[in-house]
Formats: C-alpha cells, sequence, structure tokens
C-alpha cells in the first residue's frame, strides 16, 4: 500500500483498479447508505455519490462476475419460483389416487405415463409430476425453517461464548462439543423420535437441532477472534460500552463466515430433511408431497421402478447442489484476502 | 504532582505450558502535565504491555500485574472493569501502531467518532455528529463532513491515523499514549502525524508518552526519554542529556546505529551486536551483558541497580560510556 498522502489536501479516495465500474456501482449502494445516514441525522451534506464502494458492493460485484454463482443462483432461484406457482401448475391434486386401477400389487405394476400424466403415478396411483411439482414447497420450507432456528440458536450461543468468554464460553463449549461429536444424523434421529407423533415440525426441530452447535462453535471462534482483533482493542481503549463492542464492533464482523454457512447449511438441511423422511420420521400423512418422503416410499420399486426415485432424489441433489454453489462462491467474495 | 506515576510495575505472562514471560520488570516512571515522556527501546522489550497495563486493556487470564500506576493521584490498576470503561477514552486515550487494522472496517469512521463523543460527554447524536466532523477537520482531514460517512478502506493511511488521533483525543483526554503511531506510515506522511500530534498535545496541553524504537522520533519530540531494555529501564535523562552523551552502552549503541546528518562522511553506521535473543534473565546478571562492548566480569554475575548520577540522570549500568570518550570518538 504505498499511497501517499499529499500535505493533507485533496486525498484521493482509493478506489479499485476498474475505476469506471466501479464507480457506477458505488453510486447505486452509496444512494442506500445515504438514506440510512439520513435517518440517523447524519447527512448534513449533499448527497455526494462519489464516495467509493463498500464492502458489500465490493464483494458483490465480484459475485456477479461468479460463473458458480451464477449456476448457483440460477438453480435455486427457479426451485423457489418452482415452490411459488407450483399450485398454477400442477394439474392433479397430490392426495387422489386418480390412477389407483391401474395399481396392481401382483404383477408390481404402477401407472405409466399416459395423457394427462407426463411422469405416471406412484405406488398409490398418485399423479406423480404434481406431487414432485408440489413437494417443493415442504422441501425449501423445512430446509428453510430448519436453517433459520438453527441460525437462531447457534448465533445466540455464539453471542455468548465469544462475548464474554470465561466460565460462559467453556459451558457454552461443552454443551457444544457434546452435540459435535454425536454423527449428525444420529441426532437428528434421535430427537426425533422423542417426539409422540410424526410431523414436519419434527423434521424441522430436529434439522435444526444438528445445525445449532456448527453455527454456535462458528460464530464463538469469529466472536473470539474479533476480540483479540486490533479494532476492538481500539474501541476498548476509547471506553466504548461493552454492548456496542459486542453488537458494532465484533458481531458484524464476525457474521461473514455464517453467512456462508448458512447459505451451504440450507443445503445440507435438504439432505438431511429428506433422510429423517426417508427414514419415515417425517409426517405419517403422506398426502403433502414432500420429496425426501417421496424417495423413502419408493425404495421398494428401486429395481422394478427406479423412476420413482430418480425424480425426487435429482430434485434434491440438484437444489442442495444450488445452494452448495452459491455458499462457494459467497465464500470467496467475502474472503478478505481476495478483497480489491 | 506528577499527572501520571508509575511505580514499581511489572507484568508476568503465567502460562500452562510454557515459561512464565517478565515482560515489564519494576518500572517507574512519572508523566508531568503538558510534557511529553518517550519510552524507547528495540521490539519486545515491553514497551506496548507497559502501556496496555496502565490502560488496563492487557487479556486477565495469565497475566499477573503488580505495582501501581496512579492518574492524577487515583490508583489505576486496582479499578474495576466498569470503572475503567469509564476512564479509558475519557482522561486517558491511545493511538495505535497500525491505523488500518484499529479503525472497525463496517462502520463508517463518523458512527467510531461520534460514539466516542455520545458515551463521554454526553452530547446528543447530532450534536455528537457535528463535534466529530470538527475534530475530523482538526486533525487535517480536508471536507470532514462527507469523510464522516466513508469507512476505513475509503481513507488512506495517513487519514486513518489522524481519524484516530481525533478519536483519541475527542474527549480532551489529560494523558495520550501512542504506541508507536508511525510505525506503519510511509516515510513522509510520519513527518506529518507527529508534527499534528506536537501540535494538539502541545494546543491542549495534554501530556503525551511517546512509545517508539525510533531514536528519531524521540528527538523531536520527547522532554524526557526513558530507555527500555528487557522489560527494565536502563537509562532516564532529559532529551539534551541523552543525545548529547548517552551513559549507557545499549543507549550509545542505538544512537551510533542511526544515521545522523552531522556524522563525518564515510563513517560506518554501527549496528548493536547480537540480537534480543541473547538476553540472559536479569537473575544472572546485566540482560544486556552478552552484547555489550563494555561488559565487565561483574555484569555477568550481578544485575545493576537503577542509579542517579552526578548529572542527575537515572542509569542502570555497572561500567557507562565515557563522557569523554564519546567526545573522542565524534572528533576521529
Ligand atoms: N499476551 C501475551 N502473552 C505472552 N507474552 C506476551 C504477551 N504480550 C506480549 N508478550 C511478550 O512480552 C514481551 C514484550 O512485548 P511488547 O511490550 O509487545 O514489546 P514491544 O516493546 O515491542 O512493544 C515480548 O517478549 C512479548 O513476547
Ligand atoms: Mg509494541
Amino acid at each position: 500500500m504505498g499511497r501517499s498522502e499529499t500535505s493533507g489536501a485533496g486525498d484521493t479516495t482509493p478506489v479499485a483498479p476498474t475505476r469506471q465500474e466501479s464507480s457506477s456501482e458505488g453510486s447505486r449502494t452509496v444512494l442506500g447508505t445515504k438514506r440510512r445516514e439520513r435517518i440517523d441525522g447524519l447527512a448534513e451534506s449533499g448527497g455526494d455519490t462519489a464516495a467509493g464502494v463498500s464492502l458489500a458492493a465490493s464483494a458483490w460485484r465480484r459475485l456477479r462476475r461468479s460463473p458458480t454463482f451464477l449456476v448457483g443462483a440460477g438453480i435455486i432461484c427457479a426451485f423457489v419460483l418452482l415452490a411459488l406457482v407450483s399450485p398454477l401448475l400442477a394439474q392433479h391434486d397430490p392426495a387422489l389416487r386418480l390412477l389407483e386401477e391401474q395399481v396392481s400389487r401382483a404383477d408390481n405394476s404402477i401407472p405409466p405415463p399416459q395423457p394427462g400424466f407426463p411422469l405416471g403415478g406412484d405406488q398409490y396411483g398418485r399423479p406423480l409430476l404434481s406431487r414432485l411439482l408440489l413437494g417443493s414447497q415442504q422441501t425449501l420450507l423445512v430446509a428453510l425453517l430448519a436453517t433459520v432456528i438453527g441460525l437462531g440458536g447457534g448465533l445466540t450461543l455464539g453471542i455468548l461464548a465469544g462475548a464474554f468468554g470465561g466460565w460462559v464460553d467453556t459451558l457454552v463449549m461443552r454443551v457444544v462439543d457434546v452435540l459435535l461429536s454425536v454423527p449428525s444424523l444420529l441426532l437428528a434421529v434421535s430427537i426425533g423420535a422423542l417426539f409422540q407423533q410424526q410431523s414436519q415440525f419434527t423434521v424441522i426441530i430436529a434439522v435444526a437441532t444438528v445445525q445449532i452447535p456448527i453455527f454456535g462453535r462458528l460464530l464463538r471462534g469469529t466472536m473470539l477472534a474479533q476480540r483479540a482483533s486490533d479494532h476492538v482493542l481500539a474501541a476498548r481503549a476509547l471506553g466504548v460500552r461493552q454492548r456496542s463492542i459486542v453488537f458494532r464492533h465484533m458481531l458484524p464482523n464476525a457474521l461473514g463466515p455464517v453467512i456462508v454457512q448458512a447459505t451451504l447449511m440450507l443445503a445440507v438441511a435438504i439432505i438431511d430433511a429428506a433422510a429423517l423422511s426417508f427414514l419415515g420420521l417425517g409426517a405419517a400423512d403422506t398426502s403433502t408431497p414432500e420429496w425426501g418422503q417421496m424417495l423413502g416410499s419408493a425404495q421398494n420399486f428401486f429395481d422394478t421402478h427406479p423412476h420413482l426415485a430418480f425424480w425426487p432424489a435429482g430434485c434434491i441433489i440438484v437444489v442442495a447442489l444450488g445452494f452448495t454453489l452459491v455458499g462457494e462462491s459467497l465464500r470467496d467474495a467475502l474472503d478478505p484476502k481476495k478483497r480489491r | 504532582m506528577a499527572l501520571l506515576e508509575v511505580r514499581d510495575l511489572s507484568v508476568r505472562f503465567v502460562r500452562r505450558h510454557e515459561p512464565t514471560v517478565s515482560a515489564v520488570d519494576g518500572i517507574s516512571f512519572d508523566v508531568h502535565p503538558g510534557s511529553t515522556v518517550g519510552l524507547v527501546g528495540e521490539s519486545g522489550c515491553g514497551k506496548s504491555v507497559t502501556s496496555l497495563a496502565i490502560m488496563g486493556l492487557l487479556p486477565q487470564r495469565g497475566t499477573e500485574v503488580s505495582g501501581s500506576a496512579k492518574l492524577a493521584g487515583s490508583e489505576l490498576l486496582r479499578l474495576s472493569r466498569r470503572e475503567f470503561d469509564r476512564r479509558r477514552g475519557k482522561e486517558i486515550g491511545m493511538v495505535f501502531q497500525d491505523p488500518l487494522t484499529s479503525l472497525n472496517p463496517v462502520v463508517p469512521i463518523g458512527v467510531q467518532i461520534s460514539e466516542v463523543i455520545e458515551r463521554h460527554r454526553g452530547l446528543s447524536r447530532r450534536d455528537a455528529k457535528r463535534e466529530a466532523a470538527r475534530l475530523l477537520d482538526r486533525v487535517g482531514i480536508p471536507d470532514p463532513t462527507r469523510r464522516l460517512g466513508e469507512y476505513s478502506h475509503q481513507l488512506s493511511g495517513g487519514m486513518r491515523q489522524r481519524a484516530l488521533i481525533a478519536m483519541a483525543l475527542a474527549c480532551e483526554p489529560r494523558l495520550l499514549i501512542a504506541d508507536e503511531p508511525t510505525t506503519a506510515l510511509d516515510v513522509t506522511i510520519q513527518a506529518q502525524i507527529l508534527s499534528l500530534l506536537r501540535e494538539l498535545v502541545a494546543e491542549t496541553d495534554t501530556a503525551l508518552i511517546m512509545i517508539t524504537h525510533d531514536l528519531g522520533v524521540v528527538a523531536g519530540m520527547c522532554d524526557e526519554v526513558n530507555v527500555l531494555y528487557a522489560g527494565r529501564i536502563v537509562e532516564r535523562a532529559q532529551r539534551h542529556e541523552l543525545f548529547s552523551r548517552p551513559r549507557h552502552p545499549y543507549t550509545a549503541g542505538l544512537m551510533a546505529s542511526v544515521p545522523r546528518l552531522d556524522s563525518p562522511r564515510g563513517q560506518r553506521l554501527a549496528p548493536i551486536d547480537g540480537s534480543v535473543a541473547d538476553n540472559i534473565p536479569w537473575e544472572r546478571g546485566c540482560a544486556f551483558s552478552p552484547r555489550c562492548g563494555n561488559a565487565l566480569a561483574v555484569c555477568g554475575q550481578r544485575a545493576p541497580e537503577l542509579e542517579t548520577t552526578d548529572a542527575g540522570e537515572q542509569l542502570r549500568c555497572h561500567n557507562p560510556v565515557d563522557a569523554t570518550e564519546t567526545v573522542e570518538r565524534a572528533d576521529d
């Protein structure tokens, strides 16, 4: 960093090498920041948009150029859109056994594709395509809720441990380490088994429980790194209040890896939730379709009718891949070593 | 009465699987209101640990602090964490070495400054912002109102250190500790920052502890200089006395290793032989003796005490550099 300062006057703002692009990008984000600042009563001056780029903007600039991110985001958008419009797309009620007469236990036959039913029916004669389409809602919702709960719990633990250190940290981390020492699927199954009645709620809680210690540990680590950082020492040297140290000076700087992890966790949650449903821990009533449960109930037909498993499994893999790609590219974009 | 009285300050780091480190070993010094006192020594001699101990910022686990540090008569070392939080930033300010890492990267400069003002001076948010802009202007940052909304990565190194100085002086503390405030900066900017510090300190009558490994910085700023070696003060003198006739061989060595405009042409710089790693603990004699050109047999057996010389300075040495000898050498 060989920038020199010209005797206190007119110091040029350091901007990334691609100046033109960053200034156009910058003006957009600065508008956002300016608005916030105005609310704070900060901006007494006119809106000056030449200020340069914020950190989020520079991360976003790199993301937009990353093929990994674009593919991942494309997949996620497609599936989210699908989940939203699936009630319109699905031509049949997924709970109705419309093709039941074509199901035969004796010769192990299952309704083949036919007019009106492009993928045919499942082993109960229910419309496979409609079930697949509507299944996206359950799968995404379960993963999202589980990750939100896991994130909330993990943040609480991580903030407690990282902010206070000492015995609070020791206590919290003991609990976290015990939870982490149990294989995650085993833990999820055990949690699921605690519930009297099987439902999607069971799955959500079980998957979230697996995530809490992961988020907690991650945030605790980044919070402790912040505690030892120069700018926190400098803030403490200024007598800044503990609350502000934790929530203004430590937490925002500690969140980057957690955001990345949360994205990756959505992929894990989809797979875990599917695994639990596959194992029969999901809703006992299968009239509301869900991919994991569809996959589970297809297991008796793997050799004779592999397409029953192929479609839900394919969807699970592709959507999980989407979240993984986005998570990985976020990790790269937020990496301070690559920041320009 | 002195503004800051440090008496017999010792800091030891006790760690489970490693030997105990005695980073600061019985340091005493005074800082008078409005004066500038230097703490000088090689890297690792305990300068930062001394300042952090006075600020109450050392990690609590595994750190043993003993002795006393009184600010205007009230003991700092036994303050509760909460009491310390109330006084830091208000009565004592501190400027650190690396301005880039000392600022929070995700919070605008203006928020970081006005936070301190709101906290200690009880101003409203709006008044604090206005005051922050005034402070930025005062430390020589152009267009301060706009800068308030910027982040640390948008400022140059010199600007960042100016902003940090503005924060440290926001509440007009009586004492400012500057720990190598220019070490991380370009040479041209170093001079600007030093003259800014000198100017602000004179203007507000703030006492300054200037921590540096650079004798050049000391020469330009300090009234009194403490030379540290391996956690102890080995020489203390007024600036003029120290530079005109250094008595401790370590001080003399430091000066001989710094280029001077008035030294004869072609004269080589003389680095001090050996490194800090050669230190022996003070219990086994003078810690500097393995590197010392003046060492006598006694130096490796008994550690010298800090004693007042005839000229009124403080010296910890069995065989100091003779005043006449230095003059001769300069005449060569
Ligand atoms: N937190 C710590 N734990 C253990 N040893 C430390 C710690 N902080 C500093 N030290 C040791 O104390 C000595 C003095 O360090 P310091 O005051 O930072 O030196 P400097 O004079 O360069 O500022 C060094 O040997 C260093 O290794
Ligand atoms: Mg230091």
